[in-house]
């Protein structure tokens, strides 16, 4: 399986999403690719790292959503691939209308940096699947800007098709149902505010996050691999 | 035609417009003197921000030089952007504290933020990556309005730039007292890490070479921001708001990574930091240091506004800017990096012989000085000190005894009391684990990184208790190194160095420069006794409002080294069943603390007592038991003394404590020095009570919630559920901010 | 050139942390009366004018400076004549 981490001009969390694919898990390559290439199509699975992208100058991901990588982003995520937004990430996911949604300042209106539990909702997705559904993770959050937003009809659709993947055991930022974590209506692009790849080591506190990458490197697998 | 608009040079001397740049009529003189001329306008305004204590140290150079600063371990001491520590494997650790008290004071949101901005640059410039932040905050108590917007927008501003840089804030302390009520001090420390064979220096060498210009244009930004830093507040401060910089933290994370790959290109000669006094300092300092001279043209300098003057470019303190020599020919190199990265680049200037700072603008000769004279020729007073009558009254004080009973009761006050309180209002809101290496987050005794790739792992930790040193500057000076030692013990790591924030009042008060000069003594035998070099730093002086001085405050940040990631330890009991050692014996020692503080409002009398060779001894042994496997966990006693550590050590666990001492209140709250409170399995407790005699049992790790104080006689002194603790101790900070009296 | 005035605020029905905080803080410090605060953004463009002026301020608006999602947004051209 490849793997593309996407680097915007602010992304900081494009590293560890490096590392967290390279030492946890099969992948065979992970590239790190800039904000200015074409196309991302050669790789299996594509993911937005976190960061201040742009600075978050005008809102968190709207201006990294024009980015020229974005377009074939967006069309592979429409091809099916396996795309994953994590914090920015998340946030640029749905400026680019991949996820529904938009993100408000935490209702406490600071950055909060914390670990905190959350909820396997669903883990019948590629995502996920390495889980327990029901299970409670130890993922750090980081963001300022993480409280979820959509209409009553959006809440009730995402419910209805399980589209909430994670949710937060208790309320942290202000979000609508307590969302952390929701895919796209075909389940192939999945935005989240936890950083599942802070959470890959007992040694830093939590290796909960591993579920994560090796649930999508297992799809992967279990979808090109023949086996004999 | 702005050229026009400047006073000339006769007009500068009969109407001593000097002095409004804060020089000194004996000082324009020397300058006259030096160049052999009068200054024009931008000359003067060159001598202006070079002269000012924060650039030249011309009340401190005497005092900082008694600080040992080299080692067989130290790289680079002081000099340069940052001191430089081998830590092995062809690795090494950068670091450097520096203070932004002034400029947080009159915009505390931007002046925090861009104190985070300039210590970032000062370390990146080294060529070393940053891999942390840490930063040591002092206000008055959290009773008035505008002591709380001061908080909180210093917080906001760490927190919104450092956050996004992506550099982790790990660590440091926040201390709340009156005497900073309207000074308020914020020091920052960064920490970064290098393949020795980047580090780099700012050096402007090879005549011909060429001055290049890195990072955002220059605005009229924060213009005399190195003067205003070393005057003292007072009502006017305010309306110097237009001269506090706007930090952009988009743009130095741009920059970040553009230098971090610039340096690693044979082109680049020399790299420094725009940071106070702006291109006048990284110009001067880089032609000096290699006994050069540089020739520069200001018309191509970036700029962000229309119509700049000379004097206001040279001066500017705009921020995440970087001044570079590279080998000529070779510019286009660096150039293609910058685009890279869409940071602006411009060639700006050359490197010659004459060791002259030439400057062009607009086809005339602007300035024309020599480089020694702007540094090396910087005035150094010699000042008078004297010792202060309280001190004396301060020594002759019968020792003061707490008159309180109820321990339980005290346990809580002081576990409220905002400098002991749960900082976790702050921390939370600073990115603390962004490049996935933190091992022990805030919270402990210090902050632990792991270096990854390898079995290391670097402490570092900020302290300063600044009332000892209002007290008894000399033993205080020594404490204020020694605790910080101890702290990097605490979490397993050997002290390699330290960088310093010195913050005083004025110097010119003999008074002050009394306290100046005993607590450096006291810190200098302090870091020879630990084989701590100080290898950065930084001098804060003229803090001070309306005239009164704050306490004499030095900060100590320093960094350890974690052999293997094994001995890494906290504070949190580990595992019921443990048993619950002190090492080292309370005595009366109630001059300066918490709980003096606490009953009478004011502090009083002598301070504790520090013996730097048990001081040594002591982090020796408990080093040592840490790294044999006998410590599960490790604190230092400091604020508030055993009794509020061995909450520290419960609180966020899900253990509790039942210990036995006397009914004495010196046992549970004296903060006598060289104390630590440590878990040990039973399997261990033999070796253990070998290793280091001074260790006394006091009690057990318990599986019930609740710390168990008691008597031999089954008098309880102090019974607290562990959540009780817990719900005190981190409720404090977030109800004092949130209160709207 | 004319001066465009952007005004972004969140939609009606949007909770506004902002907003509540900055009343919170005007009651405390005593202003009476005070309904209601909303907190919102201003940008300034500087265009070209021109016929299609109002169809180009919208798109930007829609594509870029708004998150029709959450936000409201209304402008002001400021021409010459009107300063």
């Amino acid at each position: 399986m490849k793997a593309a981490v996407i680097v915007f001009p602010g992304s900081n969390c494009d590293r560890d999403m490096a590392h967290a694919l390279q030492d946890f898990t099969d992948v065979k390559t992970v590239d790190l690719i800039p904000h200015t290439a074409e196309s991302v199509d050669r790789y299996d699975a594509i993911f937005l790292p976190g960061g201040f992208s742009y600075g978050d100058y005008l809102r968190s991901g709207a201006i990294a959503r024009f980015a020229p990588v974005m377009e074939s982003v967006v069309s592979e995520a429409k091809k099916g691939k396996t795309v994953v937004g994590i914090c920015n990430g998340f946030q640029i996911l749905l400026e680019a209308g991949l996820l529904p949604g938009a993100m408000k300042r935490n209702t406490n209106l600071k950055y909060i940096c914390r670990t905190v539990n959350v909820k396997v909702e669903n883990s019948g997705t590629r995502f996920t699947s390495d889980y327990e559904e029901g299970e409670v993770l130890r993922i750090p959050i980081a963001h300022g800007d993480g409280n979820y937003e959509c209409d009553e009809q959006t809440y009730e659709t995402l419910k209805m098709n399980h589209r909430i993947v994670f949710s937060y055991e208790s309320d942290v930022n202000g979000s609508t149902g307590r969302i952390a974590g929701i895919t796209n209506e075909a389940g192939n692009v999945l935005g989240m505010m936890p950083h599942p790849e802070r959470a890959m080591e007992t040694l830093l506190g939590s290796e909960d996050g591993r579920g994560l990458f090796t649930s999508v490197y297992h799809h992967w697998r279990d979808t090109h691999v023949v086996t004999t | 035609m702005s050229l026009q608009l400047e006073p000339t040079a006769e007009e500068i001397q009969s109407q001593r417009l000097y002095t409004d740049m804060g020089v000194k009529d004996h000082e324009y003189k020397r300058i006259v003197q030096l160049i052999g001329r009068k200054p024009n306008y931008t000359e003067i305004g060159l001598f202006s921000v070079l002269w000012s204590e924060h650039c030249s140290y011309k009340h401190s150079k005497p005092l900082l030089k008694q600080f040992p600063s080299s080692g067989t371990h130290i790289l680079q001491g002081p000099g340069e952007g940052a001191g430089v520590v081998d830590i092995g494997d062809d690795q090494a650790v950068v670091f450097k504290v520096e203070s932004h008290n002034h400029p947080s004071a009159v915009e505390p949101y931007q002046g925090a933020a861009t104190g985070v901005g300039g210590i970032l640059r000062d370390v990146f410039s080294m060529g070393a990556r940053p891999i942390a932040l840490l930063n040591s905050l002092r206000f008055g108590p959290l009773a008035t309005p505008h002591v709380r917007y001061l908080f909180e927008e210093v917080v906001a501003g760490i927190s919104g730039y450092g956050n996004c840089v992506g550099v982790p804030t790990i660590g440091g302390e926040v201390q709340f007292d009156e005497t900073y009520a309207g000074n308020p001090l914020v020091n920052a420390m960064c920490v970064g890490l290098i393949e020795q064979k980047h580090l780099q220096k700012g050096i402007a060498a090879g005549v011909g070479n060429t001055v290049m210009y890195v990072g955002a244009p220059t605005g009229r930004d924060g213009i005399h921001g190195a003067t205003f830093a070393s005057e003292e507040l007072n009502e006017s401060s305010a309306e110097k708001r237009p001269s506090v910089q706007v930090g952009d933290p988009f743009t130095e994370k741009r920059v970040l990574e553009a230098c971090l790959e610039l340096v690693k290109s044979d082109a680049l000669v020399g790299i420094q930091d725009m940071g106070a006094a702006g291109l006048t300092s990284s110009a001067a300092e880089m032609a000096s240091k290699e006994g050069s001279g540089i020739d520069m043209n200001l018309d191509v300098v970036p700029q962000r506004e229309k119509g700049m003057t000379p004097y206001e470019m040279m001066l500017s303190e705009s921020q995440e800017r970087m001044l570079l020599v590279v080998q000529k020919g070779r510019e286009k190199e660096m150039e293609a990096i910058c685009q890279k990265w869409d940071i602006e680049s411009a060639v700006i200037g050359t490197v010659k012989e004459d060791q002259q700072l030439t400057l062009e603008f607009q086809g005339q000769v602007v300035a024309d000085v020599p480089v020694t004279a702007l540094t090396d020729e910087a005035p150094v007073y010699d000042v008078p000190s004297e010792e202060p009558f309280s001190y004396q009254e301060h020594q002759q004080l019968p020792t003061w005894r707490p008159k309180r009973k109820d321990h339980n009761a005290t346990l809580l006050e002081l576990l409220e009391r905002p400098t002991i309180a749960s900082k976790e209002w702050v921390y939370d809101q600073y990115d603390h684990m962004v490049q996935t290496n933190t091992l022990v987050m805030p919270g402990s005794d210090s902050a632990v990184l792991r270096i990854r790739g390898t079995k290391k792992a670097l402490a570092m930790t900020m302290d300063g208790n600044s009332r000892y040193i209002a007290l008894d500057p000399y033993i205080g000076g020594k404490i204020a190194v020694a605790e910080a030692a101890r702290n990097i013990v605490c979490s397993g790591a050997e002290p390699l160095a330290l960088t310093d924030c010195l913050n005083y009042g004025s110097p010119e008060q003999p008074n002050i420069y009394w306290q100046l000069e005993q607590s450096t003594a006291g810190m200098s035998q302090a870091c020879n006794t630990f084989e701590t070099p100080v290898v950065s730093g930084n001098v804060s002086l003229y803090n001070e409002t309306n005239g009164e001085a704050i306490h004499p405050t030095p900060i100590v940040g320093m960094v350890g080294l974690v052999k293997d990631l094994e001995h890494v330890t906290t504070q949190h009991f580990k595992q019921a069943g443990d048993y619950i050692y002190v090492i080292g014996e309370a005595e009366s020692a109630w001059g300066g603390s918490e709980l003096q503080l606490l009953e009478d409002g004011e502090i009083s009398g002598k301070v504790p007592h520090m013996d730097l060779d048990l001081e040594e001894k002591r982090q020796q042994q408990v080093l040592g038991a840490i790294r044999d496997g006998l410590i599960q966990s490790a604190h230092d006693i400091s604020e508030g003394g055993l009794a509020v550590a061995v909450a520290e050590c419960v609180m966020d666990t899900e253990f509790g404590a039942a210990m036995t001492m006397e009914n004495n209140a010196a046992e549970l709250f004296s903060e006598t020095q060289s104390r630590y409170v440590i878990s040990v399995a039973p399997e261990h407790a033999q070796e253990l009570e070998q290793a280091i005699p001074d260790a006394r049992r006091y009690g057990t790790v318990t599986e019930e919630k609740a710390l168990s104080i008691k008597t031999r006689e089954e008098q309880t002194l102090i019974l607290q559920p562990t959540d009780t603790l817990t719900h005190v101790w981190k409720g404090a900070i977030p109800c004092l901010v949130r209160s709207k009296v | 050139m004319v001066n465009v005035h952007v005004y972004i605020t969140l939609k009606e029905g949007v909770l506004d942390p902002q907003g509540k905080a900055v009343q919170h803080s005007l009651t405390a410090l005593g202003y009476e009366g005070v309904e209601e605060v909303k907190v919102g953004k201003w940008i300034k463009l500087e265009v070209a004018e021109g016929s299609d002026l109002d169809a180009r301020i919208e798109s930007m608006c829609e594509q870029l400076l708004a998150n029709p999602v959450i936000e409201n947004y209304t402008y002001q051209v400021e021409r010459e004549a009107q300063v």
